[in-house]
C-alpha cells in the first residue's frame, strides 16, 4: 500500500500516464482537425465529399489487410515520434530525426545485404544494432555541438539531415546499389524482422498485409523510454536538465553530458525506426533521390499530438498511419493525393494547438472545482 | 476605499478592508507576503473589480474600471520593478505616453522645462539627457516619481520602494517623500520594513491574511506592536545568538578573480577571506558588485580565472559542482526559481535534488521511490514545509516562503561544513525571515561555517559575526558588526570609504 501511496502525481503507473485532460485535449485537437478537413473536401469536390470522408475515416478498419497496413505505416513514425518526444522531454528539439532515420536505414540495409552469410538469428539483430548505433552517432553530433559550442540544435540538426541524405545516396551507389531501379538492393530475406504470425491475421483473402514484428519492437521501445524517463537516475537528470538547466547544474548534474546523451538516445530511436521500415519484408528500398525522409518529419506531429508522452506516441502514430491508409483509398473518389496530404496536414496543424487546448481545459476544470467548493 | 472585499476562487484576498488616505499624509500599508496588499492596489487601479465595497475620492464615489481611469483620478504608482525603457533617456521615459506633439514632431522643450522645475521643487536630482541604462537605481526611481508628477498625479503609491536602494539613497527617498506631502500630495507606502514606517509614515494600516487589522498613528505605537499586528504573534526582532569562539578555518579563499568574458574586466577582483567553524561571515554590498559571480566561482558554477579555494584542507579550486558538494559545501542560491528548484518537479523530487544519486536513493541506476518519499516526508515534518499535497505538490504551486524552506531544509540536511546562503530572506515576510535566521544560527551553533551574502543591512549586521563589504568586485572593508554604524557601512557599500578601509 505504502508503495502505491508514495508514487508521485505524474506517475500513476503506466496507464495513469494518459492523464485525462491530456488525452482529452489531443482528442479535441483531432476532432477539430477532422471537421476542418471535411470542409476542405467539400470545397474541392462537393459531390464525393461525404463518401470520401467516410472512406478516410473507415478504411483503416475496413478489412484486416488495411489494419495490417496501419501497423506497418505506424511503426517508423512511432519511432521517430519517440525520438522527438525523448529530446523534447529534455528540453531539446530534435528536428534531425530525418537524417538519423536515413543513416540508420542505410546501415541496416548495408548489413542486411553484405552480411547475408550470417544466420537470420544473428543477421537481423546485427542489422538493427547497426541502425541504432548509426542513428545515435548522427544524433550525438548536434548534441556535442550544442554542449561544447552552444550551437543551436535546430540549425545543426537540419544541416545533419542534408548531410545524412547526400552521404547515404553516395554510399548506396558505392555499396548496395541496384542500378536498374535506382534503389538499394534488396536485403537477404532472413535479414528481415520476423512477422511473428501477423501475416496470418492481417490479410485479405490470400493477400497478406505488410504488418510485421517491427510494431512490437516499437512498442517495447516506447515502454523502455517510459522506464528510462520515469524510473531511472538517468531520466531524473535528463528531465531536470530539460525543465531547468540552471537548477540541474546547481545540483551538480553535468548538463553537457545530459545534452549529448539525450540527443544520442533520440537519434538511436530514429535510427531504429529506419531499420524497422526497411527490414519489414515489404520489399522496400531507399530510393536514390534528393529528398529528405518524410518519416523523420512526421515524427514531430506524432510527438506533438502525444504531448511527448511515450505511451501517447504509440496511439498518435497509429492514428496518423490510419489516416495515411484512409488517404490511399480516397484516391478512388477522384481526390488527388495532395488533397489527402492537405487534410492530414490540417489535422496535424490543429494538433499543434493541443497544448493550448490542454491549458484551456485545465483552467475550466479548475474553475468548476473551485466554484463547487465555494457553493458547498 | 471602504469595505472592499475581493474573493478569488478558494480564497478571500481582501475581506472587508477599509483604507482612508488623507490629503498630504504618508500612509503606510503593512502586511506580510500574501496579506492582500497587492490585491488591494489592483482593485484601486481597476485591474480587479471587488465583490463589494466602494472607492471614494474627495467624498465622491468613483468607479475604476481600469488603469486609465486610475490615471484620470490622479493615482500613480512606482512599481517595485521599474517600468522604464532602458535605451531611452530620462526625459523620454517621463513623457512616454503623454508626449506634446507639434506638427507631427515631438516637442520636448516644454517637457524638459517642466521636468527640471519639478526636480528643483521636490529635490529630485536627475539628468534628463542621461540614458536609463547608465544611471543608478536611485535615479531610475526618481525618474519614476517624476513620471507621476509630470502626469499631475495627486495620490502616489510606492510599492516597496526601498528594496533596491542603498542606505543613503533610502534617506534621500524619505526626504523626497516628505517634500511631496508638504506640497499637498498624498502617499501610500507599501512596505514590510518597520524602520521605514517609523521614519516617515504618519499613519499605518495593517493587513493580515486578507483581513483588515487596524489603522494606527505611527507616533503612538512601536515596532514590536506593529510586527505583532502584522504577524499575529510576538516576533523577536532582535536576533539572539549564543557566544561561540570560532574554531578552525573551514574555507580559505585566496586571490579569487573572475574576469568578464567580453570586456576582460575583473568582476570579482582578487577576493580573499576565511570562514571559520561556528562563524557567520557576511558579505554585504549593493546588488551587482560581483556577489553573484563570487558565489558562482565558489560553488563551481563558473570557472574562476585566478585564485584558490581550500575547503577543510582540500583544494577544490578546479573541481566540479558535485565534487564541491561532496567535499562539504552547501549552497542556498540567490534565485530560488532559477537555480534552487526544478519548479515542474514535485516537492519530494526537489528535496532529493542534491542526494538522488546516493546509494540510499538509487539501486543500479533506478530511483528508489519509497526512500525518496520517506526522506521528503521527514524533511517536511522537521522543517515545517507547508504545501497543498505534501510530497506530491508541484513546487511551482507553493508559496515563496515554503519554497525557500524546502531549499534550506535540503541544503542544511546535507550536513555541510560550509553553508553559502545568498540573500536567503529575499522577498520573504517577517515570520519566514525569523525562521531562516534561527536556522542559520542553529547551524552556527553546530560549528558550521556560514557565508552569508546579503543586501539588507539589518541582516548583514544583525546575525553575522564578521561583515565584509564588497564593492566593484573587491572586498573594501572587514568590520566587526558590533562597532560599525549603518551609515559607515553604507559609505563602504557606495565605495566612498574605500581608501580608509584599505589603509
Amino acid at each position: 500500500m505504502s508503495e502505491l501511496k508514495n508514487k508521485p502525481a505524474h506517475n500513476k503507473g503506466f496507464w495513469g500516464l494518459l492523464d485525462l485532460s491530456n488525452a482529452l485535449s489531443s482528442f479535441v485537437a483531432i476532432a477539430t482537425g477532422l471537421v476542418v478537413g471535411f470542409f476542405v473536401l467539400l470545397i474541392s469536390n462537393p459531390a464525393d465529399a461525404a463518401v470520401g470522408f467516410t472512406t478516410l475515416l473507415t478504411s483503416g478498419v475496413s478489412d484486416l489487410k488495411n489494419m495490417g497496413q496501419v501497423l506497418y505505416f505506424a511503426t517508423p513514425i512511432i519511432m521517430t515520434g519517440l525520438a522527438v518526444a525523448f529530446a523534447g522531454k529534455t528540453g531539446l528539439f530534435n528536428i534531425g530525426a530525418s537524417g538519423q532515420f536515413i543513416v540508420g536505414a542505410y546501415c541496416a540495409i548495408l548489413v542486411g545485404v553484405r552480411c547475408s552469410f550470417l544466420p537470420g538469428i544473428i543477421l537481423c539483430p546485427a542489422a538493427i544494432l547497426a541502425a541504432i548505433i548509426a542513428g545515435a552517432l548522427w544524433g550525438a553530433l548536434p548534441g556535442l555541438l550544442k554542449a561544447w559550442r552552444n550551437v543551436n540544435e535546430v540549425i545543426s540538426c537540419i544541416m545533419m539531415n542534408y548531410i545524412g541524405m547526400y552521404l547515404v545516396n553516395y554510399l548506396i551507389i558505392l555499396t548496395v546499389y541496384d542500378q536498374r531501379r535506382n534503389i538499394t538492393r534488396a536485403v537477404a530475406t532472413h535479414a528481415n524482422i520476423p512477422t511473428w504470425g501477423l501475416e496470418h491475421i492481417f490479410k485479405l483473402g490470400n493477400s497478406p498485409s505488410s504488418a510485421n514484428g517491427g510494431i512490437f519492437i516499437a512498442i517495447i521501445a516506447a515502454a523502455m523510454m517510459y522506464i528510462i524517463l520515469e524510473k531511472t537516475v538517468f531520466g531524473y537528470e535528463l528531465k531536470a536538465c530539460g525543465f531547468n538547466k540552471n537548477a540541474a547544474e546547481y545540483a551538480g548534474i553535468n548538463s553537457k553530458r545530459g545534452i549529448i546523451m539525450a540527443m544520442a538516445v533520440s537519434g538511436a530511436l530514429a535510427g531504429l525506426g529506419g531499420a524497422l521500415l526497411y527490414l519489414s519484408g515489404a520489399g522496400k528500398g531507399i530510393d536514390v533521390v534528393d529528398t529528405l525522409a518524410m518519416e523523420g518529419f512526421n515524427g514531430i506531429p506524432v510527438a506533438l499530438l502525444a504531448l511527448n508522452n511515450p505511451l501517447g506516441v504509440i496511439f498518435s502514430g497509429l492514428f496518423i498511419a490510419y489516416l495515411t491508409v484512409g488517404g490511399f483509398r480516397m484516391q478512388l473518389y477522384n481526390y488527388a493525393p495532395q488533397a489527402v496530404d492537405m487534410i492530414v496536414a490540417i489535422i496535424i496543424y490543429f494538433s499543434a494547438a493541443a497544448l493550448l487546448i490542454k491549458g484551456f481545459i485545465q483552467k475550466i476544470g479548475k474553475n468548476k472545482k473551485i466554484r463547487a467548493k465555494g457553493d458547498a | 476605499m471602504l469595505g472592499v472585499t475581493k474573493k478569488f476562487p478558494g480564497i478571500t484576498a481582501n475581506d472587508n478592508i477599509t483604507l482612508q488616505l488623507k490629503k498630504g499624509e504618508i500612509h503606510a500599508l503593512l502586511g506580510e507576503n500574501g496579506a492582500g496588499k497587492s490585491t488591494l492596489m489592483s482593485v484601486l487601479f481597476g485591474l480587479y473589480q471587488p465583490e463589494s465595497g466602494i472607492i471614494k475620492k474627495n467624498g465622491q464615489i468613483v468607479k475604476v474600471n481600469g488603469p486609465n481611469d486610475a490615471t484620470k483620478l490622479g493615482i500613480g504608482m512606482v512599481h517595485q520593478h521599474f517600468k522604464l525603457v532602458h535605451n531611452f533617456t530620462v526625459l523620454e521615459n517621463i513623457v512616454l505616453g503623454c508626449e506634446t506633439i507639434k506638427n507631427g514632431f515631438l516637442s520636448m522643450g516644454a517637457a524638459r522645462k517642466k521636468v527640471l522645475d519639478f526636480s528643483q521643487e521636490y529635490g529630485l536630482e536627475v539628468d534628463p539627457q542621461a540614458l536609463i541604462s547608465d544611471i543608478t537605481v536611485g535615479m531610475q526611481q526618481r525618474t519614476e516619481i517624476l513620471k507621476m508628477l509630470y502626469r499631475e498625479n495627486e495620490i502616489l503609491i510606492f510599492d516597496e520602494p526601498t528594496a533596491v536602494l542603498t542606505p543613503q539613497e533610502i534617506t534621500d527617498l524619505m526626504v523626497i517623500m516628505k517634500n511631496l506631502t508638504n506640497q499637498g500630495k498624498s502617499i501610500l507606502f507599501i512596505t514590510h520594513k518597520l524602520n521605514e514606517i517609523q521614519a516617515v509614515a504618519d499613519r499605518c494600516t495593517v493587513l493580515r491574511k486578507g483581513k483588515y487589522i487596524d489603522t494606527v498613528v505611527v507616533a503612538q505605537t512601536d515596532k514590536e506592536k506593529l510586527s505583532e499586528m502584522m504577524v499575529g504573534r510576538k516576533v523577536t526582532l532582535e536576533v539572539k545568538k549564543p557566544l561561540i569562539e570560532p574554531g578552525k578555518v573551514i574555507v580559505d579563499v585566496n586571490g579569487l578573480t573572475v574576469k568578464n568574458r567580453l570586456s576582460g574586466k575583473n568582476i570579482v577582483n582578487n577576493v580573499s577571506f576565511k570562514v571559520r567553524e561556528g562563524e557567520i561571515v557576511c558579505i554585504a554590498g549593493i546588488d551587482g558588485n560581483g556577489q553573484s559571480e563570487l558565489v558562482y566561482a565558489l560553488t563551481g558554477l563558473m570557472k574562476a580565472d585566478n585564485g584558490c579555494i581550500i575547503l577543510d584542507g582540500q583544494d577544490i579550486s578546479h573541481t566540479t559542482v558535485r565534487a564541491r558538494g561532496l567535499a562539504g559545501m552547501a549552497h542556498i542560491p540567490e534565485d530560488r526559481h532559477k537555480h534552487g528548484l526544478v519548479l515542474d518537479y514535485n516537492l519530494a523530487y526537489n528535496l532529493a535534488l542534491q542526494r538522488y544519486y546516493e546509494p540510499h536513493f538509487q539501486n543500479k541506476g533506478f530511483l528508489r521511490y519509497g526512500e525518496i518519499y520517506a526522506y521528503a516526508d521527514g524533511l517536511i515534518e522537521k522543517y515545517d514545509i507547508r504545501s497543498g499535497q505534501g510530497t506530491k505538490t508541484p513546487v511551482r504551486s507553493m508559496s515563496g516562503g515554503n519554497q525557500q524552506k524546502a531549499i534550506i531544509a535540503r541544503e542544511i540536511d546535507r550536513a555541510p561544513k560550509l553553508l553559502i546562503a545568498v540573500q536567503p530572506t529575499r522577498g520573504l515576510d517577517v515570520g519566514a525571515i525569523e525562521y531562516i535566521h534561527e536556522r542559520l544560527i542553529e547551524e552556527r551553533s553546530k560549528g558550521k561555517g556560514i557565508l552569508l551574502l546579503s543586501l539588507e543591512l539589518e541582516e548583514a549586521l544583525g546575525i553575522s559575526d564578521r561583515t565584509l563589504v564588497i564593492f566593484e568586485g573587491q572586498i573594501v572593508a572587514d568590520v566587526d558588526p558590533q562597532d560599525v554604524t549603518y551609515q559607515e557601512l553604507g559609505l563602504y557599500m557606495a565605495g566612498s570609504g574605500r581608501k580608509e578601509a584599505m589603509a
